[in-house]
């Protein structure tokens, strides 16, 4: 059905399943409860989740099927950012043009950029996307808002001012991000017994686009050209040989993730219009990198797992501050208590980088297959079976 | 003409910090093969073995001295310096005075030690991985080693002063008839960078310990076949570098306060030096680093700002660019280094 096969439909009816009712799902404790501070089901959260989602799987179209590692790609999300925002500046608020038009350019600047890295590979092409994304990074935060030419409002970010044009913008709209007169922070609250779902707008305007992209991405990794991109990772000079050249290939990978970028770049301001350059800063590309690696590279559902994952942790351990240590640590003895608060504290709070930077060695380290093979080491575990085909596959771990 | 060369001048200080970083990159990309992310965090604990040392000398005492009083009328509090109690105030004085200079010697054995942990301990078991693996775990170590220094020393910069006697302004132009009013420290930052650069290279060039390991970066398996043990002469070399890096964030402290951050910012651009000067050619990184620190100088004049708005923010980019669409192999690359 739809082009899938079996097990891509029920990944797919998966992935279906967990965005629809992500609101429920990640809402397991009522509101009152102690728990409910591990709750993930509100909007502002769900919606990052997703969008990272988007930008995971994007990333993992390079990343994942041609081995090309790109250390700027946050550059692309940047730049999708700016283009929405300007749409609502000159259009008005539906996010609908303004989506499309941070595709559109995060696609050209995607093309512009990989036309230049591309030439090179390896660690090459690494240093060259992390040499552009920072260099629009400088460009957005200083260069580019002078005031005779102010296209990115600099520090402050680029957002939306009461004497801009916004063409299209009438009264009966609402003011702030809409969908045709559905304005993005649009939530049903609903009350079941302790319980409190709510139901965002916004979050299902992201989730819709979160399942179309999660689709394109299982019919492109299932598709020739996906196979041409497993081949550039494998051996590009087999390939070469072959009389296949290699470079439009890789460059449609790069086009089509850094897009994808684009667009999740754009949702993000069609959440909350106000676009920031610290979005393009390295950091930002190395955080889906994470997500990515974390997840699973090449594998379809990883990125996703890794950017809820990281993006769940990310917003939980900057929750926890010592009173919260001090009262989960409360039934031990007072000096006991005060040790383990001292002892998890530098890793918890505004510690969270740490705990990530740690995470992140940790997988590369032991588990370079992610999430997903941890999962299913783990099945292989609880149900005792070893296939016999994974044993005969070059194990990447080191031998510790 | 006064300006130009002030201009240079004013390159030769931050080129000598690329120089020094993208010569440490390079070294260990050369011998082991690996990139890593995490040398711009090794410039950062060099400057922070500055910051420590400084802090520990001024660990002070209060006493109270009652023949002198506080604006309130209270007995006035005294501060002085254990140093300064044990050694006499000119010595102790002295020595804190020089606490920055006097920090390399801690911070030679320091990072050597720490660069000796890092690859026996982490970076060895990626030898035979790809690349990218490579990449992504120095990149988790050098943001797990930023997390611990800003755990420690906080996130706000901190003052490391130069001592008193490095401090002024010197007319480097006396002798020449013009008028070059520079910072003394940022000389003698400029003089250490090439005592540095002049020491590595002759430890490769003169000494059999440097020859082998010349000869372990033309031809590994050869080397090895002579049994010649290459593994444990590179884990020394990664210490030497990391050692280079932590030397030029050390000295580097009076002209930047060190932050948590400050190896990021400088590792980037390291990366864009290397990358310029050739991947594996180390006359290739010391060159490219001070061409690009006197071309970002140059950026920065106020003629350059005005006619081209953010231009001292890109050039290195640009330049970067420019050299690796037309020299895909750098400055002084060589043929066969990083070429799949």
């Amino acid at each position: 059905m739809f082009g899938l096969s079996r097990s891509d439909l029920r990944l797919m009816c998966v992935v279906l399943a967990l965005t629809l009712f992500a609101p429920i799902i990640l809402n397991p404790f009522p509101t009152e409860s102690a728990m409910a501070q591990f709750n993930a089901g509100y909007p502002d959260l769900m919606q990052r989740f997703v969008i990272f989602g988007i930008f995971a799987i994007g990333f993992n179209i390079l990343f994942g099927l041609t081995g090309y590692l790109s250390f700027g790609h946050a550059a692309f999300l940047g730049v999708g950012s700016y283009a929405c925002v300007w749409m609502f500046k000159l259009l008005g608020y539906n996010i609908l043009p303004g989506i499309v038009l941070s595709v559109i350019v995060a696609g050209l600047f995607s093309a512009l950029i990989g036309y230049v890295s591309l030439r090179r590979s390896g660690i090459y092409f690494s240093i060259l996307t992390l040499a552009f994304a920072q260099m629009s990074f400088a460009l957005a935060y200083s260069v580019l808002s002078n005031p005779k030419f102010n296209l990115t409002n600099g520090e402050t970010g680029l957002q939306v001012y009461s004497d801009d044009p916004q063409w299209f913008h009438s009264d009966r709209l609402p003011d702030l991000p809409h969908l045709f007169g559905i304005p993005m922070r649009a939530t049903h609250q609903l009350n079941i017994g302790g319980w409190d779902f709510q139901f965002n707008f916004g979050y299902y305007v992201c989730a819709v686009v979160l399942i179309v992209a999660f689709y394109l991405s299982i019919r492109l990794f299932r598709s020739p050209f996906g196979m041409m991109l497993r081949a550039v990772k494998s051996n590009q000079q087999r390939m070469t040989y072959t009389g296949l050249n290699p470079k439009p290939y890789t460059l449609a990978a790069f086009v089509i993730s850094g897009m994808y970028a684009g667009l999740a770049g754009g949702l993000l301001s069609a959440m909350d219009p106000l676009a920031g350059a610290e979005r393009m800063q390295w950091t930002a590309s190395g955080e889906v990198v994470l997500m990515t690696i974390l997840g699973g590279a090449g594998t379809l559902i990883g990125p996703v797992l890794g950017a809820g994952f990281i993006k769940y942790f990310e917003n939980i351990f900057s929750k926890i501050n010592d009173g919260v240590l001090h009262s989960w640590f409360s039934f031990l003895p007072d000096g006991l208590e005060n040790l383990m608060v001292d002892l998890v504290h530098p890793f918890v709070g505004k510690g969270w980088h740490l705990t990530l930077g740690l995470l992140f060695m940790l997988v590369v380290t032991f588990l370079p297959g992610g999430l997903v093979e941890g999962g299913q080491r783990l099945g292989r575990l609880l149900t005792g079976r070893r296939k016999a085909s994974s044993d005969a596959e070059p194990n990447p771990t080191p031998a510790e | 003409m006064d300006a130009f060369i002030l201009q240079i001048l004013n390159g030769l200080d931050k080129g000598s910090a690329y120089a020094l970083i993208a010569l440490g990159l390079t070294l260990i990309f050369g011998t082991l093969g690996v990139v890593n992310f995490a040398h711009g965090a090794l410039f950062m604990i060099g400057a922070f073995c500055a910051v420590t040392l400084n802090k520990l000398f001024s660990i002070s005492f209060e006493t109270v001295d009652p023949t002198k009083t506080d604006f309130l009328g209270n007995p006035l509090k005294v501060k002085t310096p254990y140093l300064e109690s044990w050694f006499g105030p000119e010595l102790g004085g002295a020595i804190i005075d020089w606490s920055v200079p006097l920090s390399l010697i801690i911070a030679i054995p320091v990072m050597i030690a720490i660069g000796l942990i890092m690859e026996r301990g982490l970076i060895r078991h990626f030898y035979k991985r790809p690349h990218a693996d490579q990449i992504l775990v120095t990149f988790g170590l050098a943001i797990v080693l930023q997390e611990v220094i800003k755990y420690f020393f906080g996130a706000n910069p901190i003052q490391t002063p130069a001592p008193d006697a490095l401090k002024g302004v010197f007319d480097l132009g006396t002798w020449l008839g013009l008028s070059l009013p520079y910072p003394i420290w940022r000389v003698f930052y400029f003089l250490f960078a090439v005592v540095t650069i002049f020491a590595v290279f002759a430890f490769l060039q003169f000494t059999t310990f440097g020859m082998v390991v010349r000869a372990g970066m033309a031809d590994r398996e050869t080397v090895g076949l002579l049994g010649i043990n290459i593994d444990k002469r590179f884990s020394i070399m990664f210490g030497l570098a990391a050692a280079v890096a932590g030397l030029a964030g050390v000295m580097y402290g009076p002209i930047n306060p060190p932050n948590y951050h400050m190896g990021m910012d400088f590792l980037v651009l390291s990366f864009v030096v290397v990358v310029v000067g050739g991947m594996g050619s180390l006359p290739g990184a010391v060159l490219a680093g001070f061409l690009l620190g006197i071309l970002e100088s140059f950026a920065s004049t106020t003629w350059a700002t005005t006619t081209l708005p953010g231009i001292n923010q890109i050039i290195i980019y640009l330049v970067a660019i420019i050299v690796l669409m037309t020299r895909p192999r750098g400055l002084m690359g060589r043929k066969g280094v990083m070429e799949e």
